[in-house]
C-alpha cells in the first residue's frame, strides 16, 4: 500500500505548528534567552521524521515526547515524494518511515544508513513474518515481490547490496504492515464475492476500480489475471516485459469496454469512490474501508480465494545522521517497538511488528478482535475513542493467522519497473 | 559619451528583469534541456548524453503506423481538450467582457462586477474542482434532479469522470483568465468609434465584426494564451475530473517524475514545451501584441 493523505492534510499541519511552538518553548526554557540561572539547559531532541500520513500522529509523537524527551517533526509526503526526497534531499530528515519495495530504489542511492541489529531491543522478537517469512506459527508466506526478508539486511555497513542471510546490518526496522484486498459495497452487490477475478466481471461495468500508482496497481491487476486462469505467473512483483503486456492487454480491453468508473491515487478518492456508490468493487486499504464504513456506509474488506496483497513499512536513518542525534534515532525506535506505539497501530487495523509488547499494551477483548478474529466482546474503539464496530462484530477475513497466512504477494519494484511504467501510461492512455 | 550613457542606463533600467528573467526562467529551462539529455536508472541520474527519455517517450510509435502511440494519442487527447476548452472560454469570457464593457454604464458597477467574478478564485481551485463531484456524479444533484422530473430513467454517467466534466472544470476554473484581457482591451476602444459605425449604418453584428473583434484582439490573444498555456500543462484537473482515466501530457510528466525517471520527465517538458510554443508563436502571428497595446 502506498499511503497518501491518509489523515486529514491539516492535522499534520497541525502537528507541525505544536512541533515549532514547542521548539521555541523549549529554547524560550533552555535558559539562554532568557537567562534564568536555575533553568536547566539541555540540547531538545529533536528528530525529523519524514513519511506518508499512515503512522504520523498526533498521539504518537506525544506519547513519544512524554515517554522519552525526543520532539519528532513530521514532515509528511506521499510514497513517491518521500522516494524522491531520499534520493535527492538526503539531509532534509532523521528518520525515514518508508515501504520495504522503496528499498530496491532506496538503498542502491547509498543515501540508507544501515542499522546495528544489536542495538534494537526487540529485533529478536519482530514477527518472524519479517525475519523468515512465515508466521509465528511456522507457516510460509507468499513471498512473490518485494517480501520485506529479501531486502531485511545489507552485506555490510557501507554495502549497497542486500543479503540473503541475517546479518547484523539492517535496512529497515519493520512497524507496522497489512494485507490488502477488493473492497466491494455488499449492499449493491448483493451476493457473495470470494475471487479477485470479479474485479473484470462485466456485470461491474462502469462500477470498478484500480489505483493508479503502477507498481501496486500491476500487483491487483496480476492477482485478476491469475485467478481468471489466464495466466500463472512465475513471480507477479517482477514479470517479464511479455507478461507486463499481457497484463496491461487484459487491462486495457476491460478499461475500453468501459469497466473502471475512475482510477484513484490516494486514499481519500478511495473513500469517496466507494461511499459515493460510482464504485461498488475497487482495490482498497484497510482503513479507508473502515472509513466508509464509519459514514454509515456498508463496506467490506472482501477476503479472496487467491489471497492478499501485502505491503509493509518501518523505519529507516538517513545516512547524514551521525553522533547524538543517532542515539535518538535508536532510542526512538526502540520506543516504537516497545509496544505503546504497536497497540495503537493494532487498533487502526494494521498490524505492529511486535506482537508480544503490542499484546501487552491491549485489553484482551481488543486483541481477540483485531488479532484472533474473535467476536468483540464489548464495542471497538478507534485510538481516538470513536466507535469503530459494535459489540458482536468480527473482522474482515479473521484472525491475523488468516489473513497474513493468506498473503499472496508483495507490493514489488520490479527489474522491468520502467518499463512497467510506460506500459501502465499506455493502459491510462487507452 | 552621451551615447554611451544612455546606453548603460537604458541596460541598468533592463537589468532588474533581466536578472529575474534569466535566474527563475532561462537557466531552469536550460538544465531541464540538459537534463532531458541524460541517461538514468530507477535510482538516479547518470551525467551521460543520452536520448533514451525521447527514444522511450515515442516507443512503438513507427511500428505502430497506421495506429497512433500512446504518445501521440495523449497529445491528441490534450490538444483536443485544449481545444474545446478554448472555444467556450473565449466565447463565454468575450461575452462577459463585452457585457461589463458595452452594457454596464457606470464605472463602478463595472468594477463591482468585475470584482465579483473573482470571487471564486478565493477558494482553491481543488476546492472548486471537487466541488462538481457530488453535482455530476452517479447519485449527484444533477442525475437526481433529471431522474426526480422524470426525464431521464437510468443515471447519465458520462456526467461525471468523463470529457464533458474536465471540460467543464477547465471551463469553469479559467474563464476569468479571458474575462479580464479582453475586458481590458474593449474598455479602450472609443465609444465614438461605435457611434460612427451606428451611424454609418452598421448593424450590431457588422459593428461586432468590423470593430469590436478587431479592437479586442490582443485581449483576446492574451486571454488565448493564458487558458492554451495552462490547459497544455494542466494534469491535477484533468485526473481529478476524468476519473484519472484520461491521459495528458501533463500527467505523463508527473507519472514520469513520480517513477524517479528526471531525465524522461525532463525531455517530456521539453517537448511539451515545443508543442506549445508553437500554438503560441501561431497566435502572434495572428496579433502582434506589441504593437497592438
Amino acid at each position: 500500500m502506498s499511503k497518501s493523505s491518509k489523515f486529514d492534510r491539516r492535522m499534520s499541519r497541525r502537528t507541525m505548528l505544536k512541533g515549532a511552538a514547542g521548539a521555541v518553548g523549549l529554547a524560550a526554557g533552555s535558559g539562554a534567552i532568557t537567562g534564568f540561572p536555575y533553568v536547566h539547559s539541555a540540547d531538545p531532541k529533536v528528530l525529523r521524521y519524514l513519511g506518508t500520513a499512515v503512522n504520523e500522529g498526533d498521539e504518537i509523537s506525544k506519547k513519544c515526547l512524554e515517554d522519552t524527551g525526543i520532539k519528532i517533526e513530521y514532515i509528511t509526503a506521499t510514497t513517491d515524494d518521500v522516494t524522491k526526497r531520499v534520493i535527492t534531499q538526503p539531509n532534509s530528515f532523521d528518520v525515514l518511515d518508508t515501504e520495504y519495495f522503496s528499498l530496491r530504489k532506496l538503498v542502491p542511492s547509498g543515501n540508507i544508513f544501515a542499522l546495528d541489529a544489536r542495538k534494537i531491543k526487540e529485533f529478536d522478537n519482530i514477527t518472524p513474518v519479517f525475519t523468515k517469512g512465515q508466521l509465528p506459527n511456522g507457516k510460509k508466506i507468499g513471498d512473490q515481490g518485494t517480501a520485506p526478508w529479501k531486502v531485511l539486511y545489507l552485506e555490510g555497513a557501507n554495502s549497497k547490496t542486500f543479503s540473503k542471510t541475517p546479518t547484523e546490518f539492517v535496512t529497515l526496522i519493520p512497524t507496522v504492515y497489512n494485507a490488502d484486498t477488493l473492497g466491494i459495497r455488499p449492499d449493491l452487490i448483493k451476493r457473495p464475492i470470494s475471487s479477485w477475478t470479479e474485479l473484470l466481471n462485466p456485470e461491474f461495468k462502469g462500477k470498478a476500480s484500480i489505483l493508479n500508482i503502477p507498481s501496486i496497481g500491476i500487483m491487483d491487476a496480476a492477482m485478476v489475471v491469475e485467478a481468471s486462469g489466464q495466466h500463472t505467473y512465475a513471480d507477479k512483483g517482477n514479470m517479464t516485459k511479455a507478461e507486463i503486456d499481457l497484463t496491461m492487454k487484459i487491462m486495457t480491453e476491460a478499461k475500453k469496454a468501459g469497466q473502471f468508473r475512475a482510477f484513484w491515487k490516494d486514499f481519500n478518492e478511495s473513500v469517496n469512490l466507494m461511499a459515493s456508490g460510482e464504485t461498488v468493487i475497487q482495490s482498497m486499504w484497510s482503513p479507508a474501508v473502515t472509513k466508509v464504513r464509519s459514514m454509515g456506509i456498508a463496506c467490506t474488506f472482501q477476503p479472496l480465494k487467491e489471497g492478499y496483497r501485502s505491503w509493509a513499512s518501518g523505519f529507516c536513518v538517513s545516512k547524514a545522521v551521525s553522533g547524538p542525534k543517532l542515539d535518538w534515532a535508536y532510542e526512538f525506535v526502540n520506543w516504537y517497538l516497545s509496544g505503546w506505539a504497536g497497540a495503537y497501530l493494532n487498533r487502526q487495523g494494521y498490524y505492529s511488528a511486535v506482537l508480544s509488547t503490542a499484546k501487552a499494551n491491549m485489553t484482551a477483548d481488543e486483541w481477540g478482535y483485531w488479532m484472533e478474529g474473535k467476536a468483540a466482546v464489548s464495542d471497538i474503539k478507534a485510538p481516538d475513542g470513536t466507535v469503530l464496530e459494535k459489540a458482536g462484530t468480527k473482522r474482515d477475513g479473521g484472525s491475523y493467522e488468516d489473513r497474513m497466512g493468506a498473503v499472496a504477494c508483495w507490493n514489488a519494484v520490479m527489474d522491468e519497473n520502467d518499463y512497467m511504467v510506460r506500459k501502465w501510461n499506455e493502459f491510462i492512455a487507452a | 559619451m552621451m551615447q554611451g550613457r544612455k546606453t548603460f542606463v537604458a541596460w541598468l533600467q533592463a537589468a532588474p528583469m533581466m536578472v529575474v528573467f534569466s535566474v527563475f526562467f532561462l537557466l531552469p529551462l536550460l538544465l531541464v534541456t540538459i537534463v532531458s539529455a541524460w541517461d538514468y536508472n530507477e535510482y538516479e541520474m547518470i551525467p551521460a548524453f543520452s536520448l533514451r527519455g525521447y527514444s522511450d517517450t515515442f516507443e512503438g510509435c513507427i511500428a505502430d503506423l497506421p495506429n497512433l502511440c500512446t504518445i501521440l494519442k495523449t497529445y491528441l487527447k490534450t490538444l483536443k481538450l485544449c481545444l474545446l476548452t478554448w472555444c467556450l472560454t473565449l466565447l463565454i469570457g468575450f461575452t462577459v467582457a463585452y457585457f461589463l464593457a458595452f452594457h454596464v454604464r457606470s464605472k463602478t458597477w463595472q468594477i463591482v462586477l468585475t470584482l465579483l467574478c473573482t470571487i471564486p478564485f478565493w477558494t482553491s481551485n481543488v476546492i472548486r474542482m471537487i466541488a462538481w463531484i457530488p453535482l455530476l456524479g452517479r447519485n449527484g444533484l444533477v442525475n437526481r434532479g433529471l431522474e426526480g422530473v422524470g426525464l431521464i430513467r437510468q443515471p447519465l454517467e458520462w456526467l461525471l469522470f468523463s470529457e464533458f466534466s474536465v471540460v467543464l472544470a477547465l471551463v469553469h476554473l479559467f474563464t476569468f483568465f479571458m474575462v479580464v484581457p479582453i475586458f481590458n482591451s474593449m474598455i479602450r476602444i472609443d465609444k465614438r468609434l461605435i457611434e460612427a459605425a451606428y451611424d454609418a449604418g452598421a448593424t450590431g453584428w457588422q459593428t461586432l465584426v468590423n470593430v469590436v473583434i478587431p479592437l479586442a484582439k490582443p485581449g483576446i490573444v492574451i486571454g488565448s494564451i493564458f487558458v492554451i498555456t495552462i490547459v497544455m500543462g494542466d494534469f491535477v484537473t484533468i485526473g481529478v475530473m476524468g476519473g484519472q482515466q484520461i491521459a495528458s501530457a501533463g500527467k505523463i510528466i508527473e507519472t514520469r517524475l513520480n517513477a524517479l525517471q528526471f531525465p524522461a520527465a525532463a525531455a517530456n517538458a521539453v517537448i511539451l514545451l515545443g508543442i506549445t510554443i508553437l500554438i503560441i508563436s501561431a497566435l502572434t502571428r495572428i496579433v502582434d501584441v506589441r504593437k497592438e497595446l
